[in-house]
């Protein structure tokens, strides 16, 4: 009787387990085949929801277009993210958010056939320092030769005479891209001591905090906490990048699989109207030109 | 028509197998994990080999990856912050078992509970704000280093360790602290002698979680460390960790890069499994001595 009861339980835990293992290796085997794809495909473009991801830079100009836009189309719902350039850019390939949003020029390797780029704006990239450093004007040379680690003191430049804390993004950041090409040309890397914040708004605060620091940021982030430097004498301001005068200066790009359609046609048409463009400016960009 | 007897037995093994097949659902959410890891970073472990583990120069462009810099900022800044967060949680939870008055435990506990729920990122915004510039005025270098990330994770460590360690003091027997008494044995002596080697296995129970809470913390870390790709030589040098390493490219990573994050993810697995059984091997010798 004893042995019965025994061989019965036993069957039922393996009749359970069986199932759950088998539930188990389908689902493992189901996720390892959709990750060498990578990402679920893009929603159809009817819908009202979208993402719009990327460029830390280009992120605050996107939440103010959404708020400006949603107010007008209640029904459209988007949702903008940071995670920087290179990720918006794999995003807007992979289908993962329907806008990748992009601070720097792509590569040719990551053009793409179906890959639409939309310019929606100008911006600048500011070299700051915190405001007690007495250092005003660099020229673009200066600053190569800071972030190379050629130049290690303060009292170059006129500044104390105390090593130069130098801050930087991450690998990924569209920021530190179009900087490394217009600052720092090919064959001439970022020395590998640098600080490495990984937004925007994090490289300001880590300069905020530090006499000694240097860093660099998107034109429009600029704000009291920090002082920018003049290059050449040409102060970073929306007047001069527009000019051409200010030359430390790269394109706001949104990227679309495919022509946009739908919720995503009508958000980039009004980014490129001149409502839209309207709110460029006032966020301290400069307009895209046709 | 099945007995009710019957019915009742069927009943019991059913929710038996149910039971099995939960607990057996957290074993197969662990194999299920590390599997894939493994399976997504070999690639890389199998055609770099010794010069991932043991290069020292990580330059993803460039298709360089060696992970030495990383693998000693996470030993470093882990250590760190056991040397300063053991022997304060010991003390505290010593103090807490043994000599607080019931008023200052009933503060103490919340307060404790509290500081183990605060997010982690709220204390890497509370090292960035405040602790980084007080070192770098105070201490030296540019205040993003080992110490930083050392003193935060502390922190972060401290409720557990405490709390475990406080609950494996009071369990040990009274017999014990009696006897020690009865031999005429001050309360230190009581104390070093009998309780902490008698609660001494759930004490380094306390101490793994916390470390591995410490070697596995991203994003306090990543806001304090510097997240500099070169070995560090002092405790105010800047850092990266594995755990800063994923999170910090793993966005926008493709094909060999992204390979490599997951060999960064499989090498910290490797290191949490090491660290596991090393102190389970200090912890059983202890208890045999």
């Amino acid at each position: 009787m004893k042995q019965g009861i025994r061989k019965n339980s036993l069957r039922i835990k393996l009749l359970v387990f069986g199932l759950l293992a088998f539930a188990g290796l389908f689902v493992a085997g189901c996720s390892k085949q959709e990750a060498a794809t990578s990402t679920p495909s893009q929603p159809p473009a009817a819908t009202n929801h979208f993402t719009i991801a990327g460029s830390t830079s280009v992120q605050p100009l996107s939440e103010v277009l959404v708020e400006a836009f949603t107010a007008k189309n209640p029904a459209i719902k988007i949702d903008v993210q940071g995670g920087g350039s290179s990720a918006g850019i794999q995003s807007a390939k992979s289908g993962a958010a329907q806008i990748g949003s992009s601070s720097r020029e792509l590569t040719a390797e990551e053009k793409g056939a179906n890959l639409q780029e939309f310019i929606i704006a100008r911006d600048g990239i500011a070299i700051i320092v915190h405001p007690s450093n007495p250092v005003v004007d660099l020229s673009v040379e200066d600053i190569r030769r800071i972030y190379s680690g050629q130049i290690l003191s303060w009292s170059q430049f006129g500044g104390t005479d105390k090593q130069i804390t130098i801050i930087t993004r991450e690998a990924g950041s569209g920021t530190r891209g179009a900087f490394e090409e217009l600052v720092m040309g090919k064959n001439n890397p970022i020395i590998g001591k640098a600080l490495v914040q990984n937004s925007t708004g994090a490289v300001r605060t880590a300069v905020a905090s530090d006499p000694l620091a240097i860093g660099y940021v998107s034109l429009a982030s600029l704000n009291q906490d920090i002082k920018a430097i003049k290059i050449n004498g040409i102060e970073a301001t929306a007047a001069s990048v527009d000019a051409g005068s200010y030359k430390l200066s790269r394109p706001f790009i949104y990227l679309t699989k495919d022509a946009p359609t739908g919720a995503v046609k009508a958000f980039i048409d009004f980014v490129l109207s001149s409502e839209g463009q309207a709110h460029v400016e006032k966020e301290g960009l400069v307009k895209f030109k046709k | 028509m099945i007995s009710s007897n019957r019915m009742n037995k069927l009943t019991d093994h059913f929710v038996h197998a149910v039971f099995f097949a939960c607990a057996l659902s957290a074993v197969l959410a662990v194999l299920t994990i590390s599997f894939y890891i493994f399976i997504a970073g070999w690639p890389i472990i199998h055609s770099r080999g010794l010069s991932f583990l043991f290069g020292s120069h990580w330059y993803p462009n460039q298709d360089v990856f060696g992970i030495l810099p990383m693998i000693v900022g996470s030993i470093a800044v882990t250590f760190g912050a056991l040397s300063i967060g053991v022997p304060m949680g010991l003390a505290g939870a010593i103090f807490l078992a043994e000599l607080a008055p019931p008023l200052m435990i009933r503060i103490l506990r919340p307060a404790i509970e509290l500081l183990a729920g605060i997010p982690s990122v709220v204390y890497g915004f509370f090292g960035m704000t405040l602790l980084v510039p007080w070192i770098r005025v105070y201490v030296g270098g540019n205040g993003y280093s080992v110490l930083a990330g050392s003193i935060v994770l502390a922190v972060m460590i401290l409720p557990t360790i405490i709390t475990i360690s406080e609950t494996s003091l009071r369990s040990v027997p009274k017999e014990y602290k009696e006897g020690s008494a009865a031999l005429g044995a001050t309360h230190w002596q009581t104390i070093h002698r009998i309780l902490l080697p008698a609660a001494s296995s759930g004490i380094i129970a306390g101490i793994v979680l916390g470390m591995a809470r410490a070697i596995g913390e991203t994003m306090a870390i990543i806001m304090v460390t510097g997240n500099v790709t070169a070995i560090p030589t002092s405790i105010l040098d800047p850092t990266r960790t594995l755990t800063g390493n994923i999170v910090l490219e793993m966005a926008y990573a493709a094909g060999d890069h992204q390979a490599a994050l997951f060999a960064t993810g499989a090498v910290l697995f490797f290191f949490i499994l090491l660290l596991n059984l090393l102190v389970t091997a200090i912890s059983r010798q202890a208890v045999r001595n």
